[in-house]
């Protein structure tokens, strides 16, 4: 151990977005070949694979590092699978690093993809009157949207924002991700697409929500010595990664739970809410801040999650979202650029492989290789994103 | 036709001032709701004993939705149907619930006072099931109560 406490990553690949209808595991294998081949080392000469669940692909998705590991070619690697929902992708990537940092691994492949069915994301089937997530949408109807919707709202009636600066997010993102390869929707939008389509979870709109998506992102890690007695110079550099939980007591009302935790009582409330303590975890380990970021990665599941982000990774202060959007601070071209890839509005979800996919962009960003999205002179992204029940997810590079 | 809560437990179904069941912490403090799902603790005090309490019946609209796409299974809703988020004061702690049948969401505000009522959720061969729900506030002496 060299005390390096970073991570190189010295390839990364993806298998386009979509609705291809395939099993996901031929996706993962793509994105794998892809990354192995942008890394230059063979499949032979991964030692740990960290795969990122899905749940809805049967067995084969809860074990998704056997899953690849097998479809590559058993080849005796040590191997790790993660559920932590939206966060799984990053939670893997927090394996590769301990298998790295504690001298057990040299080179690890961190790969998730997904398989999604029409529609809402619905829970597990059977009657299951012990799980908040079914009996979510059991007693209250309450789809992921309706969560999303709930802040949005928060939005309009605390800080005036209104569904045009929602709608402003899609059309932002619509338009970095029009020369993306891997984005799913490469198609212009405007605020009124966006107003004038239907409502879904008032006031959001069809196109204010993130679709769900086939795809599959996959990368390869070491440890910073590795990259360098192997002559990866320009490799780019893990600085912080977080899978933060919440501080108690949490007082914004988290999917799929039907309540908040009590303010009253002992412990009072938390100094820092849970949004904000993913990326402060992350800028911590990074010993960067917020000023220091070229570009970032956020999750916009909605567009005003997206406005929320904002305030919670730190580019303004809160309810000053909307201000910085409108001052095209976070467009390419802009001060602090968000979503260049163009988001999951362009991408859709493919949970398990999106955090993942968050941190191929950031990489290609921080090489220059972004052809048509390409953020000038990147330096240090942020990737950021939440996961059910609670999984914070972020991750810090640096060129 | 017959009552049945669509779940167990949550609430008194007492039309006149219906409460939601929660627990409260003996160490803590701290209210918790369900109360049948090991959701929450305080980690001040993560093996304390709890106590069943009925919660306060009236609060704050913290925000609200009206859905209007048809939700999956296992949803029983028609749309659209509004999802409301109250706090309450004394236990400062936002719980979800739909929205009082019959009342009018065009007319909800974040910040405006709620209260507890019971109303349907759905029917079937077993009978009315029954679901709690949060109404605009209406009569500020039922809320003393």
């Amino acid at each position: 151990m060299s005390g390096d406490r970073d991570l190189a990553i010295i390839g990364v690949g993806m298998h386009p977005w979509g609705k291809w209808g395939r099993n996901f595991v031929e996706y993962g294998v793509v994105a794998a070949q892809a990354a192995l081949a942008d890394a230059r080392v063979e499949w032979r000469d991964i030692q740990f694979v960290a795969g990122a669940d899905t749940m809805r692909n049967g067995y084969p998705g809860y074990v998704a590092g056997a899953t690849f590991a097998q479809a590559l070619g058993w080849q005796g690697a040590q191997v790790s699978s993660s559920y932590a929902a939206c966060a799984s992708g990053v939670t893997a990537l927090s394996s590769a690093r301990a298998q790295i940092l504690s001298g057990m691994a040299d080179v690890a492949m961190v790969i998730g993809a997904d398989t999604t069915p029409k529609g809402f994301l619905a829970p597990n089937k059977g009657e299951r009157g012990d799980d908040p997530d079914w009996l979510r949408f059991r007693l209250l109807g309450a789809t992921n949207p309706t969560y999303f919707a709930l802040y949005a709202r928060r939005r309009m009636d605390l800080y005036g924002a209104s569904r045009e600066d929602f709608a402003r997010v899609k059309v932002k993102n619509a338009r970095h991700g029009l020369e993306n390869p891997y984005a799913r929707y490469r198609k212009a939008s405007t605020v009124e697409d966006v107003v004038t389509s239907p409502l879904v979870a008032d006031p959001l709109s069809l196109l204010d929500i993130c679709a769900t998506s086939d795809g599959a992102a996959a990368m390869i890690v070491t440890s910073m010595e590795w990259a360098k007695a192997h002559n990866y110079t320009d490799a780019i550099r893990i600085r912080g990664i977080s899978t933060t939980t919440p501080s108690y007591p949490n007082p914004v009302i988290e999917m799929p739970n039907f309540a908040t935790d009590s303010a009253a009582g002992l412990g009072g409330p938390a100094a820092v809410g849970f949004k904000d303590s993913i990326a402060l975890r992350a800028f911590e380990e990074a010993g960067i801040g917020p000023s220091d970021l070229s570009c970032a990665e956020v999750y916009d599941l909605s567009t005003a999650l997206e406005l929320d982000w904002y305030e919670h990774i730190g580019l303004c202060e809160r309810g000053e979202a909307e201000g910085l959007l409108r001052s095209g601070a976070t467009e390419l071209g802009g001060r602090i650029p968000v979503n260049p890839s163009g988001g999951l509005a362009c991408f859709g979800e493919a949970v398990p492989a999106q955090a993942i996919a968050q941190v191929c962009e950031l990489t290609w960003q921080l090489r220059g290789t972004a052809t048509g999205r390409q953020v000038e002179g990147a330096k240090a992204g942020l990737s950021i994103n939440q996961g059910l029940f609670g999984h914070g997810s972020c991750v810090i590079v640096t060129r | 036709m017959s009552r049945v809560p669509a779940i167990e437990g949550w609430f008194t179904d007492d039309e006149a001032a219906p409460h939601l069941i929660g627990t409260r912490g003996l160490e803590s403090g701290s209210y918790f709701f369900p109360p049948s799902l090991a959701v929450s603790a305080n980690p001040n005090a993560p093996f304390e004993d709890r106590e069943s309490v009925q919660l306060s019946r009236t609060g704050t609209l913290w925000s609200y939705t009206t859905n209007h796409y048809a939700p999956p299974e296992p949803s029983v809703q028609q749309t659209p149907y509004t999802v409301c988020a109250v706090e309450l004061d004394a236990e400062k702690m936002v719980i979800l619930g739909p929205l009082a049948t019959g009342a009018d969401a065009l007319q909800l505000k974040v910040g405006m006072q709620m209260e507890l009522v019971i109303g349907p959720l759905f029917s079937d061969e077993a009978g009315e099931h029954t679901m709690y729900q949060w109404a605009p506030l209406r009569d500020p002496e039922s809320a003393a109560q």
